[in-house]
């Protein structure tokens, strides 16, 4: 390997690493307010567990995203600093959006995890909101940036100089659109997946329902809080994993016209052809990858053979490519499934009860729960698949067609050194991070109630909140005061309510 | 000279390193201060910095980001140059702002394991403590007036123009200057904490009961008096260890219309932030030292004019073409009308006291 492949190895393991981070932090987001939402408007405790467990999780990783993009946005200097001398002026306005849509997300999620207390209820909502909100318009600016990168657009190129420099027509890439409607999806769907994942394992892990007395009591209030949490996940990954396959042949037919040998990279067609076949493991559609990129069998598919050898992509793409689109068929599958158990559910089965507790929900089949177990981790497999095939997709360029990435990247020698560092870096980063998150996991999985009582004494740096030392001791006294479900009027009261689990 | 957009952006990006020493520095201050946390309240020390930071910190930290983005989109040249010739210092300072901010998380959201906490603290502590002093390195660099590129390589190598007595003592003083921000802003909180705990109840200040918060105030007093004392000599040894390669920098410090008033100012104000401190006055110490912090790096910004990064680049000869600058001009005027009211709104919210309990129902 030489300094070329390790900065380009060390972009790539760094973007790689960021960018779950990045999905996260855009999609969590909604979740935690969607569910505050639910316990403003029933009042039910499980919501407020729910969001706060949730707030939590986007708590830690948000952290852990903002030091990661921040190396990212020195790291394009260190590594590419050809790239950004003359890219700069062209492509650092979306940078710029980015850097206050970013510093709102970290300004009002800081309000919103130690603002329980002191924001009244509506302004605690509308802070969730915001952080939701500039989540997404954060995604889409770094996007932006991408895209131009593929289909770069707002300036001249004279004698090496990038002259005529139009900043908003650089930022209205034809790769724009596309690109950014289908990452914000796969963050969604990434997130929600494995969110309905972690739910889905914890109802298969609860008691079964029937029978009586307090133990059914408390089994029925568990299987009640995860059925809320899974039925919440599913209502975004759903329709998202369900535009996903639309959004991706709309992206293929503008990487046909954009940047056809990234297409013919994607499904490793050497030769120009008409009825160019599209392969799915075994199987091999004749036509299929005319109709993919042009919606017509006989269109004429550009092959890798029309530019030299040495300019090929990456193999890697190809697989890459699979691994996408055959994920993204599953969990589109997986959304078909749990959209017929749902409106089956609302046809036949009774209606839930004032708390919310059904007998049975309309996910509980056991099936469906392995098959949702199962998919959690698919849609951050295909995000970082999808991530493989543009990135890589696009090499030999950095900026398509007009700037080569060898002709990008730093004079600097040994650049093992800190590939080997940061690797090294983010994998205990990693690794802690998992440790984390896994014990935020097995908290959820404990077969005991996580929005009664007893969870919260036995967990209390559950709360969003820094001053823990101080509210142990209330909520203590809370709890012992208003029995395990406080009553709506008591719970909705002046945005103190939010301290009571 | 006269102003434009090129200026204008250089204005606003000195701004927000101002902002960023004010607010991320002081952040790093802490980590500081939780390393250096000793005495029978070392834990009380480390809880008040957490308690202090915990909210802000990643809001503060994106000053640096704006920076960041400011120069590769208004002076990429700078930003290319300074990346190439800078790659080892600017490689460390990364690291560790991953894993001062890791760690911090990792502390807070982790298992609370008492051991577990105090490995996560000890990256935390030891990340906040280096990352300023390479900070002030490159700062220090990019003053000295080495860093130059000659055919697209850095002129004497990848090391030459950041490793020597100059930038490292600009990073001390850097270091100094953020711990003693940290210091101040610490005695001012732990004061209040000890005034409103008075008022409200042991309970309203939590575990930081008056005595305890009024003894916390008295130890980081006295911290901020020696971090404010070891500002003199770092900057005295700065000043002397400076190379021929800042004699502009030195002439514009020394010898501009406003170096006199300046450089009394600042002094005035230095004075006033150590008097406040001596006397008690927290709140009024607070501001002095954030007002003598804003000083010394305006004088930096000031006297670096009318380069960004001398001798290669002036403000004026390394900016983006006009078009970029006016867009952006226009993106900071409206970014500012968001983020402004935002962060008022978020400091000031946990600057109060925490609401009291709920009066407790029959």
């Amino acid at each position: 390997m030489n300094d070329v492949m390790f900065a380009r190895g060390q972009m790539a393991m760094s973007l790689a690493f960021h960018i779950v981070f990045a999905a996260i932090g855009v999609a969590m987001p909604l979740f935690m307010v969607l569910a505050e939402v639910q316990w403003r408007r029933t009042g039910q405790a499980d919501w407020l567990a729910l969001a706060k467990r949730w707030a939590k999780g986007t708590a830690a990783l948000f952290a852990v995203g903002a030091v990661s993009g921040t190396a990212l946005s020195f790291e394009l200097g260190l590594l590419f600093p050809g790239f950004m001398e003359h890219a700069g002026a062209v492509i650092g306005m979306p940078f710029s959006l980015e850097g206050f849509a970013f510093f709102t997300e970290a300004i009002f999620l800081g309000l919103y995890l130690y603002g329980w207390e002191r924001l009244r209820p509506w302004a605690h909502v509308a802070a969730g909101v915001v952080v939701a909100a500039s989540g997404v318009a954060s995604a889409l600016f770094v996007t932006l940036a991408n895209a131009w990168m593929n289909a770069p657009r707002g300036f001249r190129v004279v004698d090496g100089a990038f002259v005529d420099v139009d900043p908003v027509a650089a930022m209205a890439s034809p790769a724009a659109a596309h690109e950014v409607v289908h990452s914000v999806a796969a963050a969604y769907m990434a997130t929600a997946f494995a969110v309905a994942g972690v739910h889905a394992l914890a109802l298969l892990r609860a008691p079964a329902p029937g029978g009586d007395g307090p133990g059914a009591l408390a089994a029925g209030a568990l299987r009640a809080f995860h059925r809320k949490a899974l039925g919440l996940a599913l209502a975004v990954g759903v329709p998202a994993a369900l535009l996903q396959p639309i959004v991706g042949h709309w992206s293929g037919q503008r990487v046909a016209a954009l940047q056809p040998m990234k297409l013919a990279a994607m499904e490793w067609l050497v030769e120009t052809r008409a009825w160019a076949p599209l392969r799915l493991g075994p199987l091999k559609v004749p036509g299929g990858l005319s109709v993919m990129a042009y919606n017509r069998p006989d269109a004429v598919v550009h092959g890798l053979a029309e530019i030299p050898r040495a300019d090929w992509p990456h193999p890697l793409v190809h697989r890459a490519f699979d691994v996408m689109v055959g994920i993204g068929f599953a969990l589109a599958g997986l959304s078909l499934w749990a959209a017929w158990l749902w409106w089956r559910s609302r046809s036949r089965a009774p209606k839930a009860d004032a708390s919310g507790a059904a007998p049975v929900g309309w996910a509980d089949g056991r099936r469906f729960l392995w098959a949702t177990v199962l998919a959690a981790p698919l849609g951050f497999v295909a995000l970082e698949a999808g991530w493989v095939v543009t990135e890589l997709g696009r090499q030999p360029w950095v900026v398509y067609g007009v700037l080569r990435t060898a002709d990008a990247a730093t004079p600097m020698r040994g650049l093992v050194v800190p590939f080997v560092t940061f690797t090294l870096l983010y994998a205990g980063l990693g690794l802690a991070v998992t440790a984390v998150v896994w014990r935020h996991v097995a908290s959820t999985l404990r077969p005991a109630p996580p929005a009664g009582p007893r969870a919260e004494h036995g967990d209390h740096d559950d709360h969003g909140d820094h001053e823990h030392h101080d509210h142990d001791h209330h909520d203590h006294e809370h709890q012992d005061e208003h029995g395990p479900r406080p009553s709506h009027a008591e719970d909705r009261g002046e945005g103190r309510g939010g301290e009571d689990p | 000279m006269s102003w434009g957009a090129p200026e204008a952006v250089a204005a606003v990006m000195l701004a927000a390193l101002v902002l960023y020493a004010l607010s991320g520095g002081a952040d790093f201050g802490g980590g500081v201060w939780d390393l250096l946390a000793f005495g029978p309240r070392a834990a009380a020390q480390r809880r008040l910095v957490e308690r202090a930071i915990a909210p802000i910190w990643e809001a503060n930290h994106v000053w640096l980001i704006l920076l960041v983005v400011l120069l590769f989109t208004a002076f990429p040249r700078v930003f290319a140059a300074a990346s190439i010739a800078l790659h080892v210092p600017l490689t460390a300072l990364l690291i560790g702002i991953v894993l001062r901010g890791g760690a911090f998380a990792f502390r807070q959201y982790g298992p609370p394991r008492p051991e577990y906490r105090r490995r996560w603290g000890r990256v935390f502590a030891l990340a906040s403590a280096v990352t300023p002093v390479v900070l002030g390195v490159v700062v220090g660099a990019v003053t000295s007036g080495d860093v130059r590129l000659a055919g697209g390589v850095p002129v004497g190598g990848f090391f030459a123009s950041w490793v020597g007595v100059f930038p490292l003592s600009v990073g001390i003083l850097t270091l100094s200057l953020f711990a003693f921000l940290a210091a101040v802003y610490l005695a001012h909180d732990a004061s209040r904490l000890a005034r409103d705990g008075a008022g409200a109840g042991a309970a309203a200040a939590g575990d930081f009961a008056p005595e305890v918060a009024r003894a916390l105030a008295e130890d980081f007093r006295r911290r901020a008096l020696v971090a404010g004392a070891a500002l003199g000599p770092a900057a005295l040894a700065a000043a002397l260890t400076a190379g021929p390669g800042t004699l502009h920098f030195r002439a514009a410090l020394l010898g501009s219309p406003w170096s006199w008033p300046l450089q009394i100012l600042t002094g005035g104000v230095a004075l006033g932030a150590f008097a406040a401190l001596w006397r008690r006055r927290f709140a009024l110490a607070r501001g002095l030292a954030a007002a003598q912090a804003a000083l010394i790096l305006a004088g930096w910004g000031l006297a670096q004019q009318p380069y960004l990064l001398p001798p290669d680049f002036t403000i004026r000869g390394a900016a983006a073409p006009a078009r970029t600058l006016e867009l952006l001009l226009a993106a900071l005027a409206a970014g500012s009308v968001l983020l402004f009211p935002s962060l008022a709104w978020l400091y000031s919210v946990f600057s109060r006291p925490a609401p009291r309990p709920r009066p407790r129902a029959g």
